[in-house]
């Protein structure tokens, strides 16, 4: 009785706690002006209190990986905010029971994949079911997918890798045995461009269809071509190329006719699209500084991203929801950082890491890890809780990992 | 009403009149040579805003690699010439221009040959950060040997970023020779290349 008594206040508190969470959550979005407060958030955020039963092997382990990334964390049924129960003898199934709201919120069975597949989906369903927003898990149906670089130890020659998000089910989609890099997704589509230097060992850039593993060149010109990035709408890429003299952002239509240069600063790489397609977000040199920039996609002027209090930022990428871009600073080290677009409020550094590219969700990264000399391995990063998975590793030198959008 | 009207049409004509007088008669004296400016030279499309280049030029532009088509390496005849950089630069030290000179010379003993450069870099850095980097140190000697009289448009830049390390350690004498360009001696196929 006593112990029950006390298990009610720890819940009423809970409650409480809750509810003052999501009051502040709603005036964040009342003020979007208040970034300061929300990139507080970053790295700062509780983890969900959940826990998980009946389930084992395999499927546990998906779980956990998929659920952990997002934000939650696992506690004794007693502490759970939501139980999540249900077995995997056969096929998955499951159902999530909400403590507060005394409810069951989900119940599910799965069949006709393999118990990954399964639990993967089971995964992305529990997150919608509890947050409300699509897990990212699942992408159209099937198990999200990364794309990266997987190069041998030693050798600059590799190959790009397609796998599941979690390193799993992993295939090379190149045979290339060149130095290959920088692969993007065009969004919405099984296909990606990369570069590659497989023909006559010169930097250029392809276009691969991976349902019929068509490729076809799209930017072969003097000098290098290399950081390709798709637009949002799969009609345009961003590129770096030397072809006017000095490594530049340029942009061309996905069949790579339409070249046109958008910038002629000193030092500019590796290139990303906002979500809304408008803008190209880079890294540059503007009056001695390294700094992020942005310039419209159809041409104009540089504007500099603030980025004040990290050092050399490089590697940009803008999260779906256009609210964040997360960058690589590096300041002796490398670190994995993000910022809010507009530049209100000053970054926040969050792990050691490099090459981050945002999940669907705008809260989980992929990024690469230094693992010795030359060598990277692939984590995921929850960016509100700064909850971390690495991914089992696939080559020698895993990295440049891109998120299937 | 009628005067009016008058004084709308003699305003005109009045200064219409002035307008000739000046024109033909009070400017010049008869037979005065007037000089006549050519025509004003147009400036350079200005560069996209935003630009920071010293000088405020953008390189040499690059020469298209069906040119290189079909030529045929040689690695060995001046990789004693390597040119190196300091950390993070892509700026070339005079400490390097006699390997310049040297890779000049080789160019302009035979006109049929060409080059290729290829710029590299330490593990430090994001990797596309230094596939940019090196090419800025291809660039950066190619910009170079121009200078010393080579038609840039024989030679071809490109760059390994980090992936082609020659020193695979942590430390600073691999790094000092992993930041580096290779000059690499283009010959024409029909030439020293084949047999």
């Amino acid at each position: 009785m006593k112990k029950n008594i006390s298990k009610s206040i720890k819940f009423f508190l809970l409650t409480l706690i809750a509810a003052a969470i999501t009051d502040l959550a709603k005036s964040q979005e009342q003020n979007p002006l208040n970034m300061n407060e929300h990139i507080r958030a970053l790295g700062m955020t509780p983890p969900v209190p959940v826990s998980l039963e009946g389930f084992s092997g395999e499927v546990v382990e998906v779980l956990k990986f998929d659920l952990y990334v997002q934000g939650f964390s696992f506690v004794a049924p007693a502490d759970a905010q939501y139980q999540i129960s249900g077995n995997n003898s056969g096929n998955v199934t499951g159902s999530v029971s909400d403590k507060f709201a005394k409810k069951i919120i989900l119940s599910r069975s799965y069949t006709g994949g393999s118990l990954r597949t399964e639990a993967h989906a089971f995964a992305n369903e529990i997150v919608q079911a509890i947050t409300g927003k699509p897990g990212i898990s699942q992408l159209r149906g099937s198990t999200a997918k990364i794309a990266f670089k997987a190069q041998a130890s030693g050798s600059g020659n590799g190959e790009i890798y397609v796998s599941d998000f979690d390193g799993h089910n992993a295939q090379a989609v190149t045979t290339d045995n060149s130095i290959v890099a920088a692969p993007s997704w065009v969004p919405g589509r099984l296909a990606l461009c990369y570069n590659s230097y497989s023909f006559h060992d010169d930097p250029d850039i392809f276009y691969h269809d991976l349902t019929t593993g068509q490729r076809k060149l799209i930017a072969r010109y003097g000098g290098s071509n290399i950081s390709p990035s798709v637009s949002p709408d799969g009609a345009k890429f961003a590129f770096i190329s030397s072809i006017g003299g000095r490594p530049n952002i340029y942009v061309a239509n996905i069949d790579g006719t339409g070249l046109r240069q958008l910038t002629t600063g000193v030092e500019d790489s590796s290139p990303c699209w906002s979500p809304d397609g408008q803008w190209i977000c880079f890294a540059t040199k503007i009056s001695e500084r390294r700094c992020l920039a942005k310039v419209s996609a159809s041409g104009g002027e540089v504007q500099r991203i603030s980025t004040a209090g990290v050092l050399n930022p490089t590697e940009p990428d803008w999260s779906p929801d256009g609210k964040w871009i997360a960058f690589t600073s590096q300041m002796g080290d490398f670190n994995i950082c993000v910022v809010p677009a507009d530049g209100s409020a000053t970054p926040i550094v969050l792990i050691a890491g490099e090459d981050p590219s945002w999940a669907p969700n705008s809260r989980t990264l992929i990024f690469a890890k230094r693992a010795g000399s030359y060598r990277y391995t692939l984590s995921v990063l929850d960016v509100f809780t700064k909850q971390v998975k690495d991914v089992g590793r696939i080559s020698g030198s895993d990295s440049e990992p891109a998120w299937a959008k | 009403m009628k005067i009016m009207k008058m004084t709308k049409l003699i305003y005109p004509l009045m200064l219409a009149f002035v307008f000739a007088l000046v024109a033909t008669g009070c400017a010049h004296k008869p037979g005065q040579l007037t000089r006549l400016r050519g025509p004003t030279p147009l400036a350079p499309p200005e560069p996209p805003p935003g630009n920071t280049l010293p000088g405020g030029d953008n390189g040499i532009p690059a020469a298209s690699q069906e040119s290189f088509e079909g030529m045929i390496a040689d690695r060995a005849a001046l990789a004693a010439n390597a040119i190196h950089f300091s950390y993070d630069s892509a700026a070339v030290k005079k400490s390097e221009h006699a390997n310049l000179e040297a890779v000049a010379q080789a160019l302009s003993a035979d006109r049929n040959l060409k080059l290729l450069i290829e710029g590299n870099c330490d593990e430090r850095g994001t990797e596309e950060y230094n596939r940019s980097l090196g090419e800025r140190r291809a660039g950066a000697a190619r910009e170079a040997l121009a200078k010393m009289g080579i038609d840039p448009m024989r030679i071809k830049t490109k760059s390994f970023g980090k992936d082609k390390p020659v020193g695979p350690g942590h430390d600073e004498a691999s790094r000092a020779q992993n930041r580096r360009d290779d000059f690499v001696l283009l010959h024409p196929q029909a030439g020293m290349g084949g047999s």
